[in-house]
């Protein structure tokens, strides 16, 4: 399977993590299945995650992200396929898993009566702390998560971000050798991010213990993480540290932004036209940017084009035109782009196979309609939750 | 799909975790579930209807047995009557009112224990701790049941008390038996109904559907079980004129019917204990009737004659945790 070996094929690449690479992996997946129905949220999972390392699982809503991480805590059984965490298997055992697993739910609830003090005491006897190293551990976490001095509050009065903070500090309660977060970042402000992703930081190198994140917010993410695999529609489709995506999906394809000022008789059509025209441009796209008036297009470049010749003929046509170039550089694709060009891959091949492999009839009808419909349906019932969380 | 298994770990794995977590998890839970529970206003506005319902009933009862006292007195278990008597005022006794609160109250503190952690979204974070789902509910179902337990118990020693002053008897130790037994009852009894408020609170996603199936349940019980039931019996009734047990083997098919309705159990248990004259609960024939002798039942006898009605309550129980246990199991956390 190609993801999996491009699992194996990473290590060498980033010698800095060789020394946390060479431990066992601390979570694998070997084949990981889960159908609801006839839906395969996740299809044939293959994945490592080693101790000391953040892993970042990447994908859009509905990717199989929430449903991978239930199977690892033996919340959620797989059809088929395997996985282990801590070498333990979650469906059989899944009170050591338990024990040793820290786990932030998408959109965690509290006890809105009781303070985050209390709600996380709960937790800290569920799981047989004692009460001295339970009330300690509750401090520190609570102070690093940056709710020390709301901590006596009751949930009730927290807003959506703090609640998620609350969520994570809950997660450390255990003092875990894993950490599972999904969507850790949804709710809080973008300072808040940051402290967020830097505790995983320093939590991840102070103690070796291995963190997976959940997230569709990439470049929230993306700085934070040792290695990210790309997840779509229940597959994973690429495993890697983001500079090696990036060279894998940002290589082949480049892109340059062309900026000219805009005066009361350009003509952004024909600039448009004219710059498609040049050698080596594929496709000109507009691309409208805040902050200022000038006119702006994206150029996507013919891979086996020369680049400075296609900009040097580009700024030859702008001055020819006699209009004045603002902005001439070249975009390095950023986690969201690949991303998006990964995903949209994917999405192709997956419709091509499809509809080769099944019967003429049926091919369309498998391809065409039976997502759309299960995402819907879990969109609706996640509604009214997610509304009630506002409110909170 | 193939080889489904349950998420229920094999009995091997718990006797594992048993040994190394000692089974605390209900434990946790129920100490949290109880201390919600005695802050909760639920808990409150229980204690204070049925304390003064309890006054109440017991003040009639008490003025009505005054007035009969002479010749009531040397009757048996007198002091019992203070929960059994009825009169023109108040034809309310107060095992009337328990027996017609309890399922009520039973429901209120079941019917949002699962769905309401599930809509709280406290449900994955709870179950991802080293704890199994039947520890929640059975922590759950624990500390309701300690507290309703524990408000019907001094409330009926509250009424007890109250007509120990009114009417100056002291109870015997047999009668004491008696209420103590009764007591006991109505915690199955409430029990019975508790587990099918958190059944419904595991099958039925939103609070205020199964609230509302619980409650309706409860209502199509208590006033057209019987009523269906005699239908029905009416219907297989036989021609005028058959033979004699032709007609006594469908009133005791009647009978039985009935006997399917928890609510119908706990009454003629109830009537049983309190009442030691009661000799049998069910279809009496004439000549049987005719040969008994008039006498009271022992505590003991009475409790044999009550011990079925109480089986039959605790099996219902059991069936209730039964389903809800397999449900919850095969439910995905989040929904
Ligand atoms: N209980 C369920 N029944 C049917 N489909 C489900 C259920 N839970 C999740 N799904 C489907 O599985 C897919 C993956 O969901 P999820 O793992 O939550 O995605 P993500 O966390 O990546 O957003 C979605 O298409 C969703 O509709
Ligand atoms: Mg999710």
């Amino acid at each position: 399977m190609a993801t999996s070996a491009l699992d194996r094929a990473a290590p060498g690449s980033r010698p800095a993590r060789t020394r946390s690479r060479a431990k066992e992996p601390i979570i694998t997946a070997r084949g990981l299945t889960k159908m609801y129905g006839t839906f395969t949220a996740v299809d044939r999972l293959n994945l490592d995650v080693y101790p000391g390392e953040i892993f970042g699982l990447l994908g859009p809503n509905g990717a199989g992200k929430t449903t991978t991480i239930l199977m690892m805590l033996g919340l959620s059984e797989p059809t088929s396929g395997e996985v282990r965490v801590a070498g333990l298997d979650p469906t059989r055992r899944p009170l050591d898993v338990k024990r040793r697993v820290g786990y932030l739910p998408d959109d965690a609830g509290f006890y809105p009566t009781l303070t985050g003090r209390q709600n996380l005491r709960y937790t800290a006897r569920l799981n047989s702390l004692a009460r001295g190293t339970a009330e300690d551990r509750i401090s520190t976490v609570l102070a690093q998560v940056g709710l020390a001095d709301r901590a006596d509050d009751r949930v009730e009065t927290y807003s959506r971000g703090m609640r998620q903070r609350l969520g994570i500090a809950d997660a450390l309660v255990k003092d875990p050798d894993i950490l599972i977060l999904d969507e850790p970042t949804v709710a809080i402000d973008p300072i808040g991010v940051a402290e967020m992703l830097d505790l995983m930081r320093r939590l991840v190198q102070g103690r070796g213990i291995a963190l997976l994140l959940a997230s569709h917010l990439l470049d929230q993410v993306q700085s934070v993480c040792d290695r990210v695999g790309i997840f779509s529609a229940g597959r994973l489709i690429n495993v890697g540290s983001v500079d090696e995506l990036a060279r894998r999906y940002g290589g082949d394809r480049s892109e340059i932004l062309v900026g000219v000022e805009a005066a009361p008789r350009t003509d952004a059509a024909a600039i448009g036209a004219r710059l498609a025209s040049q050698p080596g441009v594929v496709a000109v796209e507009p691309r409208p940017m805040s902050g200022d008036g000038d006119l702006n297009w994206a150029l996507t470049l013919d891979p086996k084009a020369s680049e400075s010749e296609t900009r040097a003929a580009v700024l030859r046509a702008i001055l020819a035109d006699g209009l004045l170039l603002t902005r001439l550089t070249r975009t390095s694709p950023s986690l969201d782009q690949i991303y998006r060009t990964a995903v949209e891959g994917h999405l192709a091949t997956k419709g091509r196979v499809e509809v080769r492999s099944t019967e003429p009839g049926t091919g369309t009808q498998t391809s065409g309609g039976r997502r759309p419909r299960s995402v819907g349906r879990r969109a609706s019932r996640r509604g009214p939750s997610a509304r009630k969380g506002e409110r909170r | 799909m193939t080889a489904r298994r349950l998420t229920r770990p094999t009995w091997l794995d718990r006797v594992s975790d048993f040994s190394t977590q000692a089974g605390r998890g209900w434990r946790t839970v129920a100490a949290k579930e109880l201390a919600d529970h005695v802050l909760s206003r639920r808990f409150l506005v229980l204690l204070a209807i049925l304390g003064l319902a309890a006054l109440a009933t017991v003040y009639f009862s008490s003025q009505l047995i005054r007035d009969a006292a002479t010749q009531a007195s040397g009757s048996p278990a007198l002091f019992l009557r203070l929960f059994t008597v009825t009169g023109d005022q108040f034809p309310f006794p107060f095992f009337g009112l328990v027996s017609f609160v309890l399922p009520l109250v039973g429901i209120a503190f079941g019917f949002d224990a699962i769905n309401g952690e599930r809509s709280l979204g406290t449900l994955p974070r709870l179950l991802a701790q080293p704890i199994h789902r039947d520890d929640v509910i059975n922590g759950k179902f624990a500390a309701g049941l300690l507290v309703i337990g524990l408000i019907l118990a001094s409330v009926t020693a509250l009424v007890a008390a109250f007509g120990l002053l009114r009417l100056g008897i002291t109870p015997g130790a047999g009668d004491v038996a008696r209420m103590i037994a009764w007591v006991v009852l109505s915690i199955v009894y409430v029990g019975l109904w508790l587990a099918f408020a958190m059944l419904c609170s595991v099958a039925i996603l939103r609070a205020a559907t199964a609230a509302l199936v619980a409650f309706g349940v409860w209502l199509a019980l208590s006033l057209f079980f019987n009523l269906v039931a005699s239908l029905l019996a009416g219907a297989l009734a036989p021609a005028a004129g058959t033979a004699p047990d032709a007609l006594v083997a469908n009133a005791r098919l009647e009978q039985q019917l009935t006997e399917l309705s928890p609510i119908t159990l706990y009454q003629e248990a109830t009537v049983a204990l309190l009442n030691p004259s009661v000799r049998t609960v069910g279809v009496v024939l004439p000549q049987q009737a005719d040969r008994a002798i008039p006498s009271t039942l022992s505590i003991d006898q009475s409790l044999l004659v009550v011990w079925p009605q109480a089986v039959a309550l605790v099996a219902l129980t059991v069936l209730c945790f039964a389903v809800a246990y397999v449900i919850f199991m095969r439910q995905e956390v989040r929904a």
